[in-house]
C-alpha cells in the first residue's frame, strides 16, 4: 500500500503542483504546542510535515534549529514523546508524517521497535541526517518491514555513483540539500540547485524536494518551478522562536503556498 | 588483525562513516589521497625529516629509577612524547595532515581542540607551511587552557569560541564539523585524534604509530624484552593507539588505557566511556558513547580538557571488545597526585592528561615486582599551570 508521502506527491504531480514541505522542531517550545502548529501549517497549505526530534549535538544544523533542540530538550522531548504527538496529529489530520532525526536517538531507541512505533503512532517516513547509504541497511531493513518510506539526502558534493545508492534506498522522495553548509535561511539560492536536481533525475523518477535556505515565497516560487517539493524549515523555526501564533504560522505558510501556486 | 579498519573503515563493528551525505564524497577523495600519499616514498620521506628535524623524533624512552625505587615494584619507563616540538604528541599528526592537505591543494585548515595542544599543534603547522588557520575551542576550555589560546593566537591562528553545550572538546568538534560541511571544497579539517569518520581514526593513528614503533625497539635494545605492560591515558585516543599499535600483536604486553575518572561515577561527572557508556554513533563514528536512555549525549567532566569527551577512538573499542586492551580510569584528585608524583621523584611535569596514565601505574607498580612497564607521557604540564595553581593552593601562597 502506498504510504500517505507517496499519495500525497502522487496527486500534486497530477495536479502539477509542488509540495510545500515544512519541517519544526518537535516539542519547541513544548510537546503540547507542536500538534497546534502542525494544525495551523496544514491549514496554511503545507503537505507533508517534517517533524524534527531534538538531538544534543544536531551537527548538520545552523544556530536556528540548534537553538530549538535546545529548547525542545529542555522542554522535555524525547522520540517516545515524539512519537506520542505524532498519535495526537493523526487524530485529526492525514497529512504525511517525516520523523527527522539523528541517528544516535534512533539507534538508542531501538530500528525495528522504532519503525514498529513509529508505524502505529501515524509516522510515514523517516530521515536520519547523519546516516549515509553506506551505513544504512539495517535500518532500511527495519523500515520497509513496517512500510515506512526512507527519505535520504543528495547534496552537491555527491558523484553519480552516490546519487545512485540515494535513489536505491530512498522511498517517498529524495531531499536535495541546495548547497554545501548547514541548515539557514539564506538571501538567495544556490547555483548548485539546478545541477544537482538534473543529476538526481538522471538516477531516479522519485519525486525530488528541495530544501536548505529556503525561506521566502520568491525563493519558493522559483524552487517548484525545478523540483517537486519545496522543504522550508529555519523559517518557520525562528517564527516558532518568536512565539508566532497559529494564525501568523498558517498566514506565512499560506504565502509560501501562494508563491509556489503562482498567484 | 593488524590491519584494522576494513575498506570501509571499520574496526569490527565500531568505527565507519556516519555523516551528512554532503561530507561522504568529501571523505570519499580523503582516503584516497590519504592511501597515495601513505603509499608515496617522496611523502613519508618528507615526513620523516620533519619529525627528526623539526619536531625532534625520535623522544626518549627514559628509565624513570627514582620512581620506579620508591614504588619499589616494576621498572617504569617513561616515553618522552612531552619532548616533543610544541610539548605533546600531537604534532606528529598534524605534520603528517598539513602535508596531505598541502597534497591536496586545501589552503584553509579548519581544528577543534581541547585542551589546547591540538590546537597550537595545529597552529605550528600552518605557520610553518603558510596555510590559514581557523581553531574551534569551546569557551570553558578557553577559560582553563587560556596560555594555549594565546600560544595559537602568537602562531597567527584564529581562535573562535564555541559556547554550544558544555563549551568543551565536543562541542568545538561539532562547530568545526559545521564549518567543514559549509566550507568543504576550499577547506581541510585537521582532527586532532583517532576519532570522527573514516579516514580519521586509520590516518591519524598511522601518524602516531611511530611512538610505539621507536618504544618496541628502543626497549628491546636497551632490556633484551618486550614490556610486560604499557600505559597510555584515553581521551579521543590517540597517543593510546600510537602507543598501543605496534604491541597489538604481542599478546604478552599488556594494553592499558586510562581514563578520566573526573569527580565521579556518576553520567556526567567523568568522561569514563567503557564502564559508563555504550555503543553510539557521535561525530561520524560507531563507539563507546556516554549517553542517556533517550541517546542524547551526555555532559562529561575531567580536569582534564584533553580527556573530557563524551566518545572515544573506534579502534578502542574494538580492542576494548576482544579484551585486548583493558581500559580503567583514574579520577581528578588520583591524576593530581600523580603529577605531583612525577615532578618529584622525576623533575617532569606532566600534562594532566598523562598524569592519568601515571596515576594507574602508581597503583599497580608496588605489586609488579620484576615487571617493566611503559607509561606514555604525552604531553608535558606547562599549560597547565593555572590548573594546578587552583587545585594545589598550598603551593601557591
Amino acid at each position: 500500500m502506498p504510504t500517505r508521502i507517496q499519495t500525497r506527491f502522487h496527486a500534486l504531480q497530477e495536479q502539477k503542483r509542488a509540495a510545500l514541505v515544512a519541517y519544526v522542531t518537535a516539542g519547541d517550545p513544548s510537546p503540547e504546542r507542536t500538534p497546534a502548529i502542525v494544525a495551523a501549517l496544514e491549514r496554511g497549505g503545507a503537505d507533508v510535515i517534517e517533524l524534527g526530534v531534538p538531538f544534543s549535538d544536531p551537527i548538520a544544523d545552523g544556530p536556528v534549529i540548534q537553538a530549538a533542540s535546545e529548547r525542545a530538550l529542555k522542554a522535555g522531548t524525547t522520540l517516545v514523546k515524539v512519537l506520542e504527538i505524532a498519535r495526537e496529529i493523526r487524530k485529526t489530520s492525514e497529512i504525511p508524517l517525516v520523523l527527522f532525526t539523528y541517528l544516535n536517538p534512533a539507534m538508542r531507541y531501538g530500528l525495528e521497535k522504532l519503525a514498529s512505533d513509529a508505524k502505529a503512532a501515524g509516522i510515514d517516513g523517516c530521515l536520519l541526517t547523519d546516516l549515509s547509504v553506506e551505513e544504512a541497511e539495517p535500518y532500511v531493513k527495519a523500515m520497509r518491514a513496517a512500510d515506512l518510506d526512507t527519505v535520504f539526502l543528495g547534496a552537491p558534493t555527491s558523484t553519480a555513483e552516490r546519487l545512485k545508492l540515494v535513489a536505491r534506498y530512498s522511498t517517498g522522495f529524495v531531499y536535495l540539500v541546495s548547497r554545501t553548509g548547514v541548515t539557514g535561511e539564506r538571501t538567495s539560492l544556490s547555483d548548485a540547485a539546478a545541477p544537482l536536481l538534473s543529476a538526481m533525475r538522471a538516477a531516479t523518477k522519485l519525486p525530488l524536494a528541495l530544501g536548505f535556505g529556503i525561506s521566502t515565497p520568491e525563493q519558493a516560487s522559483a524552487v517548484a518551478k525545478m523540483a517537486d517539493g519545496v522543504v522550508v524549515g529555519s523559517a518557520f523555526v525562528r517564527m516558532i522562536e518568536k512565539n508566532a501564533s497559529d494564525a501568523e504560522i498558517e498566514a506565512f505558510t499560506r504565502s509560501l503556498r501562494q508563491g509556489m501556486d503562482g498567484k | 588483525m593488524i590491519s584494522q579498519p576494513d575498506s570501509t573503515g571499520h574496526f569490527g563493528p565500531y568505527g565507519g562513516r556516519f555523516v551528512p551525505e554532503v561530507l561522504m564524497a568529501p571523505l570519499e577523495e580523503l582516503e584516497q589521497a590519504y592511501l597515495k600519499a601513505a603509499a608515496d616514498p617522496a611523502f613519508q620521506a618528507e615526513l620523516a625529516d620533519l619529525l627528526h628535524n623539526y619536531a625532534g623524533r625520535p623522544t626518549a624512552l627514559y628509565y624513570a629509577k627514582r620512581l620506579s625505587e620508591t614504588l619499589g615494584g616494576a621498572k617504569i619507563y617513561l616515553k618522552r612524547e612531552d619532548l616533543l616540538h610544541t610539548g605533546a604528541h600531537k604534532i606528529n599528526n598534524c605534520l603528517g595532515q598539513a602535508l596531505l592537505a598541502r597534497r591536496m591543494g586545501k589552503k584553509r585548515i579548519i581544528a577543534e581542540t581541547g585542551a589546547g595542544q591540538h590546537g597550537v599543534a595545529t597552529a605550528t603547522v600552518c605557520a610553518l607551511f603558510g596555510l590559514e588557520c581557523i581553531v574551534y575551542m569551546g569557551e570553558e576550555d578557553m577559560r582553563r587552557q587560556r596560555l594555549n589560546v594565546f600560544r595559537m593566537r602568537l602562531l597567527g591562528a584564529k581562535v573562535v569560541g564555541v559556547s554550544a553545550g558544555s563549551r568543551t572538546l565536543k562541542d568545538a568538534i561539532s562547530e568545526a564539523m559545521r564549518d567543514w560541511v559549509t566550507n568543504v571544497d576550499s577547506t581541510y579539517y585537521l582532527l586532532g585524534s583517532a576519532l570522527g569518520a573514516h579516514p580519521y581514526p586509520l590516518m591519524v593513528r598511522d601518524f602516531h604509530r611511530v611512538i610505539g614503533l621507536e618504544t618496541r625497539a628502543e626497549i628491546l635494545k636497551r632490556e633484551g624484552r618486550l614490556p610486560d605492560a604499557i600505559f597510555a591515558c584515553v581521551g579521543g585516543g590517540s597517543n593510546a593507539i600510537g602507543m598501543f599499535h605496534a604491541f597489538v600483536g604481542d599478546e604478552g604486553v599488556q594494553l592499558i588505557g586510562v581514563e578520566a575518572g573526573g569527580r565521579s561515577g556518576a553520567l556526567g561527572q567523568h568522561a569514563a566511556r567503557f564502564s559508563g557508556g555504550s555503543p553510539g554513533v557521535l561525530h561520524g563514528t560507531l563507539s563507546y558513547l556516554l549517553q542517556d536512555a533517550d541517546g542524547q549525549v551526555a555532559l562529561t567532566h575531567s580536569v582534564s580538557a584533553g580527556l573530557d569527551y563524551p566518545t572515544v577512538g573506534p579502534e578502542h573499542a574494538w580492542l576494548y571488545d576482544r579484551h585486548r586492551a583493558e581500559y580503567t580510569s583514574a579520577n581528578d584528585a588520583e591524576a593530581l597526585a600523580a603529577a605531583q608524583v612525577l615532578a618529584r621523584t622525576e623533575g617532569i611535569i606532566p600534562a594532566l592528561e598523562s598524569a592519568h596514565a601515571v596515576a594507574e601505574v602508581l597503583k599497580r607498580a608496588p605489586a609488579a615486582k620484576d615487571k617493566l612497564f611503559v607509561v606514555n607521557i604525552s604531553g608535558r604540564g606547562d599549560k597547565d599551570t593555572d590548573i594546578y595553581r587552583e587545585n594545589l593552593p598550598e603551593l601557591d601562597s
